[in-house]
């Protein structure tokens, strides 16, 4: 067994270059409608371009070595093995950075490129390889000598808020952010309050488990710039990050954004992208790069773990007095998005409830734990678990339902947020759950339509570890609310360019953004707004791209608000410049034009009175619109960092959550059997679209409730895999029912409410009241784990 | 190595595979089907499934050298007809782009190409024979309800136009 292993050779494809294209929108849909995915065709056919599909002629393959400590000091790296090897092209260390050496999120910029001296994470990047083959890379990576002083990792989040100074993860010290929120007399309240409930919580690491791993092409161009393909929820924000790390100008690297599998916010951060910039730079060859799904752990940002204290006081009947909360998320080495969902976290942290004095402290740190930064639910996830637990202890505390107990205490339209700040829009929360408890419960357990219990369907499944003996079945409700868009005085704007012309004697529209597609549908919603802004059907989507302007992150469920607004204020001027050329062409006036005197309905100009005043294509001709429309939504305003007080939410969004479980409680199995939710929208502008996200939401908040937890003992992961990181399966994942409302918000683009991420917080909690009902653990934990139910 | 295969009905000869890799990178990266995802590269999400003589397999367990004189269909060979000119999509393919199944799309060649095999198996698939199929793909969008729809929907399809 000596002979030496075969080297691979170079890949030589006999495919086409793979990037990313226009495409055309199927199907008739305007707003309010469900019209085909204009990317569906090329999704189901396999010819969509992901990021991780990029390919050109003579590209080069990069890799990343990682650094095996949480915490420790590189005395030397020995590069001459790996340079020495045939079909390695570079390898790079910090010294090779072209540029600003350190980068981060919100201008923190404490991450560094590569490692310089030390180590703060387990997975942090050290050197980059660029070769022929992924797998001479790999063992290039392998021959990469670094000799190590290994340090004893700072892990414990309440040692560094009590000993900051002691525990010093990095520059920034060890105390990212602590953010009270202070209202009324907690310490008077908590004299007269007859009902006391309190308890600590826990929230493990969950991880994005986008399926598209991290992916990116960067091709060298003449002008000694870059053409860069990644797959990101920001282009321009990655832009700013990218560009003084290479040293380049922003109008040096031109970013298209390559197919995106699934983001959650783990693409919020960068991740390949300075890397495979460096590599094309130096060798002067494209270079593709590709995490396997073990790197994808270490690759990107997860959501804060949270330790988590909450004492509740109020009266006989259950009416909230006081809340005494405190929240610690440990962000890991760097800050990543750390400020902002403490901020969240903060202003969030008692939830859609109307409580005269609050003592809330929220505290971001710094540690030798897996980062950790933006996911779907952002810092508010963690607190709605909390306080939805809470509700339940005061509910039974105080004899009165779950249900109940959330009803009396529910904001409404016009009620104030722990910040001071009004709800300016409904907030019809009671009514939600007075729906939610309306709807038709699931078929009892063992009650299937043939009379016999279906063994698939029990906790365990095919494993058939129970016909029924030892299962209980619960219900429980949980409620969530979200912020929806950038807040605290981030002006979040977006910006769309639309063109209007006659391609083959039809009226075409074509949209452009910046815009990310990350699977939620946007490009479908972009289409349906110019269809019912222009009247036009044929739309086309202009690949995602910095050559327009800046449309924030897809993020914070702001799209359809941010970008669907820029879209539509495009499309207004557009039509309003049509419009206005018809009455030039036409040689004459038609007074009132700006009160919707003139319309675009169906390819055609439309007056009120007179009917149909000409077609499209007869006023157009030969001429083209084109308009570039910045949005912005209202101001808001940073929370006061002693009280938390401000108006620093944009909008505001709800969602409520029935959960129906059976429990093995001899094992400690779960089947979720039924979700239920109540959602307030606004206004739905695809139900299609909008199910599906309601429809994932959940099942990503089933996830944290009973199997979603990244390991983690002394700073290093212990399940870095889908063999031992579980995501909900189909069989995991019950049928659900929908009830959506549409109660507008006057502020908002045809009056939407961002929609994406309510459901993923409201789930989790839901499901875990439901185990506890079933089984009468305390459960104070997420995920809960089978030795939480039989052990207590 | 040399390796001769069917791929979607044509014979193939792929010149310079190194014995390490897989069938799934063979046909993203050196025959130009890309179709075929690699989220896992472990066999637990699905996403790389093609048919290998026949029987759905994840390609990236399969070592490039074992297809040797074997026929693999993958995503891309479901659709009658040449892409983007006479295309005539699958229906398990049309019904998962009208049913909502498709978000990011990561995981929906394998769950197509295995929704296929389902229905090519039993026609007419209970909601539980479903969910037993497709319980070896992950999706991390649509908590999978509408992927449900889309394969009833295909089977209903299927079974009207074998009826005619």
């Amino acid at each position: 067994m000596t002979s030496p292993v075969k080297s691979p050779g170079p890949v030589k494809p006999n495919g086409p270059v793979r990037s990313p294209g226009h495409v055309a929108a199927p199907g008739m849909g305007g707003v309010g409608d469900s019209p085909l995915r204009p990317d569906g065709t090329l999704k189901v056919s396999g010819e969509f371009a992901y990021a991780s599909d990029l390919w050109i002629d003579g590209m080069l393959w990069g890799a990343t070595l990682r650094s095996p400590h949480p915490r420790a000091k590189i005395l030397s790296i020995d590069l001459g093995p790996a340079l020495a090897m045939a079909g390695v092209h570079a390898v790079l260390t910090h010294e090779d950075v072209p540029g600003r050496k350190l980068y981060g999120l919100d201008h923190t910029e404490d991450q560094p490129v590569l490692a310089i001296g030390e180590v703060r994470h387990q997975g942090e990047p050290i050197a980059l390889v660029a070769a022929d083959h992924p797998e001479i890379a790999r063992r290039a990576m392998e021959k990469i000598a670094v000799e190590w002083e290994v340090l004893e990792p700072i892990t414990d989040a309440r040692a560094v808020i009590a000993e900051p100074d002691r525990y010093r993860v990095q520059e920034r010290g060890g105390i990212a952010r602590h953010q009270p929120v202070r209202v009324g007399d907690v310490d008077r309240a908590k004299a007269e309050a007859a009902v006391v409930v309190s308890s600590d919580y826990s929230v493990g690491i969950q991880d994005q488990a986008f399926l598209g791993p991290e992916s990116g092409l960067a091709v060298p161009a003449e002008d000694g710039g870059l053409d860069l393909y990644v797959s990101t929820q920001w282009m321009h924000n990655d832009l700013k990050q990218i560009a003084p790390c290479l040293g380049l100008a922003e109008d040096q690297i031109r970013m298209t954004l390559a197919g995106v599998g699934g983001a959650f916010g783990g693409r919020e951060d960068l991740s390949m992208q300075i890397h495979a910039g460096m590599l094309a730079l130096y060798t002067g060859k494209p270079v593709k790069m590709s995490y396997n799904r073990y790197e994808s752990f270490f690759g990107h940002v997860h959501r804060h773990p949270a330790e988590m204290r909450y004492e509740f006081g109020a009266t006989a009947e259950g009416r909230l007095l006081y809340a005494d909360v405190e929240i610690i998320l440990d962000g890991g080495a760097y800050t990543s998005a750390t400020l902002n969902v403490t901020g969240n976290a903060a202003s969030l942290g008692v939830g859609p409830y109307e409580i005269p004095n609050i003592k809330i402290d929220a505290w971001g740190v710094y540690t030798n734990n897996p980062p950790c930064g933006a996911m779907r639910g952002f810092g508010a996830v963690q607190a709605c678990f909390a306080y939805e637990s809470m509700m339940d202890k005061l509910a039974e505390a105080c004899g009165i339902s779950p249900v109940r107990v959330r009803q009396i205490n529910a904001v409404s339209q016009g009620s104030k947020l722990a910040t001071g700040q009004i709800i300016d829009s409904p907030a019809p929360l009671a009514e939600m759950l007075e729906r939610l408890e309306a709807m038709p419960m699931p078929a009892p357990l063992g009650a299937g339509p043939d009379g016999e219990i279906d063994i698939r369907a029990l906790p365990g499944g095919v494993s058939q570890t129970t016909h029924g003996e030892g299962v209980v079945r619960g219900v429980g409700y949980g409620v969530g609310i979200k912020n929806i868009c950038f807040s605290e005085a981030f002006d979040d704007y977006s910006t769309a360019r639309v063109r209007l012309e006659v391609i083959g004697g039809e009226p075409t529209a074509l949209v452009h953004t910046a815009a990310a597609e990350v699977g939620q549908g946007l490009v479908t919603l972009q289409a349906q707004i110019a269809r019912t802004e222009l009247g036009v059907q044929r739309v086309t989507i202009h690949p995602a791209d910095n050559q327009v302007g800046d449309a924030g992150s897809s993020s914070a469920s702001r799209q359809s608000y941010m970008t669907g607004g820029a879209v539509k204020t495009a499309c207004e001027a557009v039509r309003a410049e049509l419009l206005a050329m018809a009455e030039r062409k036409l040689g004459r006036a038609f007074p009132g034009i700006t009160q919707g005197e003139l319309n675009v309905v169906g390819g055609k100009i439309m007056s009120r009175t007179e009917g149909v005043i000409a077609s499209i294509e007869e006023i157009l001709g030969d001429d083209v619109i084109e308009e570039t429309r910045e949005f912005h939504h209202h101001p808001t305003s940073r929370m006061d960092p002693v009280t938390g007080q401000g108006d620093s939410h944009t909008q505001l969004a709800l969602c409520v959550h029935r959960a129906v479980v059976d429990v093995d409680v001899d094992l400690g199995l779960v089947k979720v059997v039924e979700m239920a939710a109540v959602q307030d929208v606004g206004k739905i502008l695809n139900l299609l679209s909008l199910e599906g996200q309601i429809h994932g939401g959940s099942a990503q908040g089933l996830g944290l409730a009973v199997m979603e937890e990244i390991v983690v003992s002394g700073g290093l992961v212990r399940n870095p895999s889908f063999t031992d990181y579980l995501i909900p399966t189909i069989l995991d994942m019950p049928p659900m029912r929908l009830d959506i409302l549409e109660n507008p918000d006057p502020k908002a683009p045809y009056g939407l409410r961002g929609a994406g991420e309510p459901p993923t917080l409201s789930s989790t909690p839901a499901i875990v009241a439901a185990i506890r009902d079933a089984t009468g653990r305390a459960l104070t934990r997420v995920p809960v784990r089978p030795e939480h139910i039989i052990r207590g | 190595m040399r390796v001769n295969l069917t791929v979607n009905g044509a014979k193939e000869t792929v010149d310079d595979v190194w014995e390490g890799e897989s069938l799934l990178y063979m046909l993203r990266e050196r025959m130009g089907l890309p179709g075929s995802k690699n989220a896992c590269e472990q066999g637990e999400c699905g996403s790389c499934t093609v048919y290998l003589d026949g029987v759905p397999a994840c390609s990236c367990l399969v070592a490039a050298g074992q297809v040797e004189g074997r026929e693999v269909v993958t995503v891309e060979g479901l659709a009658k007809g040449s892409s983007g000119v006479d295309e005539q999509l699958d229906p398990v393919q049309e019904a998962f782009v009208e049913a909502g199944a498709v978000q990011c799309g990561f995981c929906t060649p394998g769950l197509i190409v295995q929704s296929h095999d389902l229905i090519e198996r039993v026609p007419d698939p209970s909601d539980a024979e479903i969910r037993e199929a497709l319980a070896g793909n992950l999706c991390r969008c649509t908590g999978y309800e509408k992927i449900l729809d889309a394969v009833r929907l295909a089977a209903s399809r299927k079974a009207e136009a074998a009826a005619r």
